[in-house]
């Protein structure tokens, strides 16, 4: 379990994220959910330890991680960015390989190839492995950014905004893939998610935060409905359940 | 096929062929031969004494070239451009500086009676210092952004070469004159001492970056992406930083500023290798830069007869090289 308590943190001396209290249940899915700007990314960037604490605490299974080592957090914890400038140009497959790094620091072994050739295969880049990630589209890249972090083997995934760039059929896959490895693999995950059908249908839990304050948390079946999700949002969201699932509707305005 | 897989994942891709670094040796060897013709084409007269001056010479343009190609592959990592060199950050604008100050207050004859070991100990020491200290600041300041640190190199440089210029202004020819000589790289008279030091001071940073390698792989992907593998980013960085400076320092101490080269021998180093990995691209760059020199100055002193005026070209065709694979896309 991933426990943040009383967490503050400023940005350019604004404040970003104010009294953010938050637990991310292990082996489960947590779809963190909110407007633009509330503070989402700095949150996973605090525990990801991209950004410094500034105040609060942060716990990973009961253990301080301002006391764990980057290599050794690196073993425990993956991310997946929100914007990724890599600029050299590189192929995919040597992309994907360095999220074996933290576990062989330049000396790769056979089952480093292994992983990565499990990790281009599931995550559907076997075609792609020897172009170059700035030949490849939007989507693609998306994909090997997250077949990476899949490498890097961590007990926790954090993804910020994965679907970005996806077509639809990727997207469900990835959702698929992501719900199958918190299931299967019991890995932790985390995902910034902006599609509510996909946050409600495929997580287990929701983070909700707004204006950098935690708006709600809870499991989905307790916590995401019509009246939460609308107010989260200042936008008429009306959540249905139906045989197939929850079916959150929110792109037609409510006739007056 | 398992161990083509293994080559590729390794990096060392040439075409379909999984051929390790036949590159890297067939450089070495044409810088070899580069080296042994630039020793003996054309020798006569006091047969022991002339070896002993080329060996100095070519010591000197070795050492250069490896500081050059090295700096700039390093800086290029950090600064994840690739058309970038340390010079950017306004190095050959200090040392035109302290030369310039130096003839200014001592008097072209003071200047010119400096012990030399002494003024390259000075001129190195000042730009080492000089540039720690802006990295230090700067760096502190701007949270570790390179790029902010980048553009205080620029403003610090355009200072120094308004000073320097203002200086020139209020010298009398034969001074100024003297100056003009030391802002182009010169490999005539190099000391064996100095260039003994710089040889050191190469081959220190040359086991750092054997034993760094592959975190410079890693530097390369970028701040977010090296962190979340567990690389001290920010740390690393400045340690690269360091190496730069050392580099560029005791090269320009030796010889004098060296401005295009590195851009040339950059943009080659990249079409030859197609690789993100520094086990294989510093020392391609760094032989390709050795490689130029030897031979430029083979050229220049057997078949034109003509001493100083290689880094002059060196520069000119740099800089026009470098635009020609601009525009035809090379360079990304
Ligand atoms: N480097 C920065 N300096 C100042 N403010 C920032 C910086 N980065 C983000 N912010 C601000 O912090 C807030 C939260 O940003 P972010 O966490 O990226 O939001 P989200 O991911 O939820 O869209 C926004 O209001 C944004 O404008
Ligand atoms: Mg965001």
């Amino acid at each position: 379990m991933i426990t943040v308590q009383g967490l503050y943190h400023q940005l350019g001396g604004n404040p970003v994220l104010r009294d953010v209290s938050i637990s991310l249940p292990s082996n489960k899915m947590t779809a963190i959910i909110g407007p633009n700007g509330a503070g989402k990314s700095t949150l996973l960037d605090v525990i990801a330890r991209q950004s410094k604490l500034q105040q609060g605490q942060l716990y990973l299974d009961d253990q301080d991680m301002t006391q764990i080592k980057p290599q050794d957090l690196a073993l425990r914890m993956a991310l997946v960015s929100q914007q990724n400038g890599i600029a050299s140009r590189i192929r995919i497959r040597d992309l994907v390989g360095f999220g074996r790094w933290p576990h062989h620091q330049g000396r790769p072994q056979a089952q480093d190839l292994d992983k990565t050739a499990e990790a281009l295969d599931r995550f559907d880049l076997n075609g792609l492995g020897g172009r170059f990630l700035d030949e490849v589209s939007g989507g693609q890249r998306q994909r090997a950014f997250v077949a990476m972090a899949y490498c890097q083997d961590t007990d926790w995934l954090l993804l910020d905004e994965p679907l970005n760039n996806l077509d639809l059929r990727y997207a469900t896959a990835l959702m698929v893939q992501l719900r199958a490895l918190s299931q299967v693999q019991s890995k932790g995950i985390a995902i910034v998610i902006h599609d509510l059908n996909y946050a409600l249908n495929y997580a287990d839990h929701i983070v909700a935060l707004k204006e950098g304050q935690l708006a709600f948390e809870g499991a989905v079946s307790d916590v995401a409905n019509s009246e939460n999700l609308t107010g989260l949002y200042d936008t008429p969201v009306e959540v249905t359940k139906t045989e197939k699932g929850l079916f959150v509707q929110h792109h037609l305005m409510a006739a007056s | 096929m398992a161990l083509s897989e293994q080559w590729c994942f390794y990096g060392f891709y040439w075409g379909e062929d999984p051929m390790p670094d036949t590159r890297l040796i067939v450089l070495f060897l044409v810088l070899i031969g580069a080296g042994v013709t630039y020793l003996t084409w054309g020798l006569a007269g006091p047969i022991a004494f002339i070896l002993k001056l080329r060996a100095i010479k070519l010591g000197g343009l070795l050492v250069v070239g490896a500081a050059v190609g090295l700096s700039t592959i390093l800086f290029q990592t950090i600064s994840r451009n690739r058309v970038l060199t340390p010079s950017i950050m306004g190095f050959d604008a200090l040392y035109v500086f302290v030369q310039t100050s130096l003839v200014f207050f001592l008097g072209g004859l003071g200047f010119s009676q400096l012990p030399r070991q002494h003024l390259f100990a000075a001129n190195s020491g000042a730009l080492i210092l000089c540039s720690l200290v802006l990295f230090t600041l700067a760096l502190r300041k701007t949270r570790h952004d390179i790029q902010l640190m980048i553009l205080v190199g620029v403003v610090f440089g355009l200072l120094f070469r308004s000073l320097s210029a203002l200086m020139q202004r209020l010298m009398d020819p034969s001074e100024f004159a003297i100056l003009q000589s030391v802002s182009f790289a010169q490999f005539s008279g190099i000391d064996r001492i100095e260039l003994l030091a710089s040889f050191i001071a190469l081959g220190g940073v040359a086991v750092w970056l054997v034993w760094r390698t592959s975190v410079l792989d890693v530097m390369a992907l970028g701040k977010r992406e090296a962190r979340s593998l567990g690389v001290a980013y920010d740390r690393v960085q400045f340690e690269i930083l360091c190496a730069i400076s050392l580099l560029v320092s005791v090269s320009t101490a030796l010889v004098g500023p060296i401005v295009f080269l590195g851009l040339l021998v950059s943009a080659l180093a990249h079409s030859l290798m197609q690789t993100h990995r520094h086990a294989l691209l510093l020392p391609a760059s760094a032989m390709i830069a050795a490689l130029i020199l030897v031979a430029g100055q083979a050229g220049f002193e057997r078949i034109l007869n003509l001493q100083s005026t290689l880094t002059v070209v060196i520069e000119f065709t740099g800089g026009l090289l470098f635009l020609i694979l601009l525009m035809r896309g090379k360079i990304q």
